[in-house]
């Protein structure tokens, strides 16, 4: 016979044996199915996201061998000729991008194209306007995207009502291109109408160019002499610079789902560790029946595959329902307005699906192959005697190893980040974490040893319990604490986020209303007319005007907020500067930038930028570093008045309003609205409701994080649950004998709540200083590089405290729960049994 | 002379279509009284011995433990018998393998509410009793069969019981062994003057104690075996 064929004898005793105990199974296969269930969900989803994402910009601009990126301000059309004239280039297409405000309030990315021209770069999307040729050239024509069309509802033949300034007009809608052209809202006009029509005259946003055979695009766009602001692009840069924004969103999401899939590993390692140790002498009497070693380890991980091909299909399955739901009601970003809304396609490659299959099988078979390897090296004859078999957590060498994780997970976190991804503080933080769960029989067998033992002979036995059986409990602590420790470091980090952010909005909100224009939009802007009005309406004592524009200073990043305001010696005492200049150079003007600016852009006080301001680079100098939660792509403060001599752009964007004392912010806001004459585009709001409407959303955005939170802990607890029910039974001849000696079944139930909440107890203790510990790594350094922004660490004390009490109450019932079944006339028989 | 354990017409039948495992059993002990009970296996010998602890109930019949009715007791009251005046020997030991020999020989005195220093003191002479003074600190783990039953004997005689139960004590002992742990269970019965049962197979254990009976599940019939 050989060593395989033994092998599957011995799974089958083991496998009758799990069939004898059904609901065992059916917790393991449902914990993995629920830690697989959330990965896949988070991971389908941001999939999902990012394949939306990458087709919209591969669709733009996805044949184009290279791109001249002005960004959102452009470049004068005159580059144009002189780069289409060029031997080197078979086609070059001009592209004026312009964000439409719309009437009805919010706006339209709309494109100006040449048709015949954008149909041979990119055919899908533009291939049929050519036919449109005659109609798109009226200066009012447009097509729509299917999205465009849906999210807009308007149909061919109906009309776009957008504002252009305080001037409403009427686009008319000639044709609406088929949903596989383009996902996202669209509108796509003729080049020539947008620039007119839109008030763009002579500006184009990008030149996407087709090179011919062999010109090499580095070298070519090293050649050419480029505006400023206008940078040389490939189609990957452009893809990339959304991914950067939704990346470390996502990052965090994968996170917490890595958080669920580890504390069911855990339990699964658990189970399977328990389970194994009480085998023990089945596995023994196979050894003596002549079964080998690595035998009766192949016959356990076998088992524990299978469990886990169980888990994982199952997982898969409810993972791909979840994220399929999700998608269609919060979009995919899951509501925290990364992404398009609702209705996100999903997308599921089989590949990913398989590959989490397999990730359930191989956490399975990997946490039953640690016991097995125990439990198989120990002594048969021993084995069958129920003898003690220390498991890998509890083995000196554990201490030593855990210590080691620590201790180079701590030296790893200071790591820079990899690819703009914090990978090495996620790496620091599963060593910490692992570290931590070695060290947990030493922790409890520390704590255990110097617990008080005036608690009554109950106490006491309870204590004695776990006293002498750390090896056993240390197992089931480590799911508890891999949980409760996950759940406190993001606890910490999201109220140190929702702290300094609370704090940061009354220290950037200092007047007491303030008023936007179709924000994000090109075509409507305050001018300086505008302003003066504004300024002049009974009850308003002081209005600061702001200009907000995007500018371009590297083309695989998303564009930096360039906000030009007032930044005198008050105001600049205002922002929430982490660093300032003592002395800035007197022929530079200062600028500061927010933290992004300087992680992204590498650039600290004194140095100098080069910014893209009024068709010229402009050379500033940075004066301070300033925190704004605002943006994660950067930002950069310059004086109004510096911006409006170089650039003659006397516009802007949206006003804060100091009102007088006594005076309506109400009144004021409707005499800004019939004089302004802006209709929807006028976003008035005071600054309690805008900073309360801030922090609904930055609660919305981590209401995921709070649900992952909550299953993780009970994924955790439910891994107690299923130890103590396990243990229990083992325990039954115990508690019989305990029965006997006079201990009543209420006093059984008290020992077992006490053992319970001893062990909540530990798990909580622990997991709050090993989720202290990790939460130093998400502060410092998976936000910071996730975001670039900064936070004060604040420990929600009470909160914890409250979470840590109720764990604990929650392992005491459940332990007592769990072991309702055998403290009944039955168990005390089983006294007469055998061990 | 009043009995320790008066039992009196003690019927038990688990299901109504077979013939009862007891019908009618009466007996009784008195103090100092140390008897054997044999039988073939499934004759009610765990029975009796569940129903005098008190964890079965019977059908008909009375047992009075110093004159106090158990049949008629709740849970919690006959929990406090148990506590207070009976000791358990079980085949297997059952000694807690995570507290050590003195923790678990103080057991019932914890359990009881016994002051730290009565109960050191009882502990440390029920050890010297059993021979194993100097193991009081030591694991179950580390002990033989026969300690491991001596802790048993300590254990359940420490609270000074009225009644002890033993059921096969030297089921898993060697010859040698069992002999030293039959001899000790009969002096520490009639050293804390109470009544003892032993429920054996064996006529060489049985012959150890004052009488020995044989249950036929009607009566207990005397054997010539006690020595």
């Amino acid at each position: 016979m050989s060593g395989f064929a033994r092998a599957r004898v011995a799974f089958t005793v083991l496998a009758a044996q799990l069939q004898d105990r059904p609901e065992r199974l059916l917790v393991t296969i449902g914990a993995i199915a629920l830690g697989i269930a959330l990965s896949v969900s988070v991971t389908l989803v941001n999939a999902s996201a990012a394949d939306e994402f990458g087709r919209a910009s591969r669709a733009l601009t996805g044949s184009a061998d290279l791109v001249i990126d002005g960004g959102r301000g452009g470049f004068d059309e005159a580059l144009y000729p002189s780069v289409a004239r060029r031997p080197e280039v078979t086609v070059a297409s001009p592209v004026l991008e312009t964000e439409l405000a719309l009437a009805a309030g919010g706006t339209l990315m709309v494109l100006g194209v040449d048709p015949f021209l954008a149909g041979r770069l990119e055919p899908a999307i533009y291939g049929d306007l050519a036919s449109h040729f005659t109609g798109l050239l009226g200066a009012r024509a447009i097509v729509l995207s299917a999205a465009a069309a849906t999210t807009l509802n308007v149909g061919r033949g109906g009309t776009l009502r957008v504002r252009l300034g305080r001037e409403e007009r009427l686009l008319e809608v000639i044709d609406v291109l088929p949903s596989s052209a383009y996902p996202r809202p669209l509108g796509v006009m003729d080049l020539g109408s947008a620039q007119w029509t839109l008030l763009r005259l002579g500006r184009l946003s990008r030149l996407e160019l087709r090179l011919a055979p062999g010109v090499d695009p580095a070298r070519f766009g090293a050649s050419l002499a480029l505006p400023a602001g206008a940078l040389i692009a490939r189609g990957t840069d452009l893809e990339g610079r959304g991914a950067s924004l939704r990346r470390a969103y996502y990052a965090n999401l994968d996170m917490l789902a890595l958080v669920a899939l580890l504390t069911g590993g855990f339990l699964v390692f658990a189970t399977q560790a328990l389970s194994t140790l009480r085998r023990r002498a089945q596995f023994a009497l196979l050894r003596a029946l002549g079964v080998t070693r690595a035998e009766v380890t192949l016959a356990v991980v076998l088992e524990g595959a299978l469990v886990g091909l169980a888990g994982g299909i199952l997982g898969t399955a409810l993972g791909w329902v979840i994220a399929r739901e999700a998608l269609a009601r919060f979009g995919g970003d899951l509501g925290a307005g990364y992404a398009a809304g609702p209705g996100t396609p999903l997308a599921a490659p089989a590949t990913t699906l398989v590959a989490f299959v397999a990730l359930g099988v191989l956490v399975s078979a990997l946490s039953s192959w640690l016991p097995a390897r125990r439990v198989a090296a120990l002594a048969p004859a021993r084995a069958l005697k129920g003898g003690d078999p220390e498991f890998a957590l509890a083995t000196s060498s554990g201490g030593r190893r855990g210590a080691g994780l620590l201790i180079a997970g701590g030296a790893i976190a200071f790591a820079p980040p990899l690819g703009g991804l914090p990978l090495a503080g996620y790496l620091s933080i599963a060593l910490l974490l692992f570290g931590a769960v070695l060290l947990v029989p030493s922790f409890a067998r520390l704590v255990l040893a110097h617990l008080p033992t005036r608690v009554g002979p109950i106490g006491r036995l309870a204590l004695a319990q776990l006293q002498g059986t750390v090896a056993e409990s240390a197992v089931s602590l480590a799911a508890i604490v891999v949980s409760f420790s996950l759940m406190v470091s993001m606890a910490i980090m999201v109220h140190s986020f929702r702290d300094s952010f609370e704090r940061w909005l009354g220290g950037v909100l200092p007047a007491d209303v303030y008023l936007r224009v179709a924000p994000g939009s090109d075509t409507v802007l305050l001018s300086d007319a505008d302003g003066r009005d504004i300024a002049a309406i009974p009850g308003v004592e002081r209005a600061e005007l702001r200009r907000v524009l995007p500018v371009l200073l590297a083309p695989d990043r998303p564009a930096v907020a360039l906000i030009a305001r007032r930044l005198d010696a008050v105001s600049v005492d205002r922002l929430p500067l982490l660093e300032r200049a003592s002395a800035t150079p007197a022929d530079l003007p200062a600028v500061y930038v927010s933290e992004a600016v300087h992680d992204l852009y590498r650039v600290g006080i004194g140095s100098r930028l080069t910014l893209p301001v009024g068709g010229q680079g402009r050379a500033v100098v940075v004066a301070g570093i300033w925190r704004d939660y605002a943006r994660s792509s950067g930002t950069i403060l310059i004086e109004q008045g510096t911006y409006r001599a170089w650039s003659h752009d006397v516009a802007s964007t949206d006003a804060a309003l100091w009102l007088k004392s006594g005076a309506s912010a109400a009144l004021v806001g409707a005499e800004l609205t019939r004089r302004l004459k802006l209709g929807a585009s006028l976003e008035l709001i005071e600054t309690s409701d805008l900073k309360a409407r801030s922090l609904t959303a930055f609660d919305r955005a981590f209401t995921i994080t709070y649900l992952l939170e909550a299953i993780a802990v009970a994924i955790g607890l439910a891994g107690v649950g299923f130890a103590f029910a396990s243990t229990a039974l083992a325990r039954r001849a115990e508690f019989g004998v305990l029965r006997h000696l006079g201990c009543s079944a209420r006093q059984l139930k008290r020992l077992l709540a006490g053992e319970g909440a001893l062990v909540g107890a530990l798990g909580a203790l622990y997991g709050l200083l090993v989720g202290g510990l990790l939460s130093l790594v998400l502060v410092y350094v998976v936000n910071r590089q996730s975001f670039h922004w900064s936070l004060d660490f604040v420990v929600p004390v009470g909160q914890l405290l409250l979470v840590a009490l109720a764990l604990v109450l929650a392992a005491a019932t459940t332990a007592r729960l769990a072991a309702r079944g055998v403290l009944g006339t039955s168990a005390v028989r089983a006294a007469r049994e055998d061990w | 002379m009043t009995a320790v354990l008066s039992v009196r017409g003690l019927t038990r039948r688990f299901t109504p279509d077979r013939p009862p495992v007891l019908e009618g059993l009466s007996f009784a002990l008195q103090a100092g009284e140390y008897v054997a009970i044999m039988g073939e296996s499934g004759v009610g010998k765990s029975t009796l011995l569940n129903l005098i602890a008190g964890l079965d109930r019977p059908e008909e019949g009375s047992i009075e433990l110093d004159g106090r009715e158990l049949t008629r007791l709740d849970d919690d009251a006959l929990t406090l018998e148990r506590r207070r005046s009976m000791g358990f020997v079980f085949q297997a030991f059952h000694v807690l393998p995570y507290l050590s020999v003195a923790r678990n020989v103080a057991l019932p005195l914890e359990l009881l509410g016994w002051p730290a220093a009565e109960r050191e003191a009882r502990v440390n002479a029920m050890l010297a009793e059993v021979g194993l003074a100097d193991s009081a600190a030591r694991l179950p783990r580390e002990l033989s069969g026969g300690e491991l039953q001596r802790v048993a004997i300590a254990r359940a005689l420490a609270h000074r019981p009225r009644l002890l139960l033993a059921d096969e004590p030297t089921g898993n002992l060697d010859p040698g062994t069992a002999a030293q742990v039959l001899r000790l269970l009969k002096t520490q019965v009639a050293a804390q003057g109470g009544a003892g049962i032993l429920i054996t197979h064996s006529r060489a254990a049985a012959a150890t104690a004052d009488r020995a009976f044989m249950l036929d599940g009607h009566s207990l019939t005397p054997l010539a075996v006690a020595g």
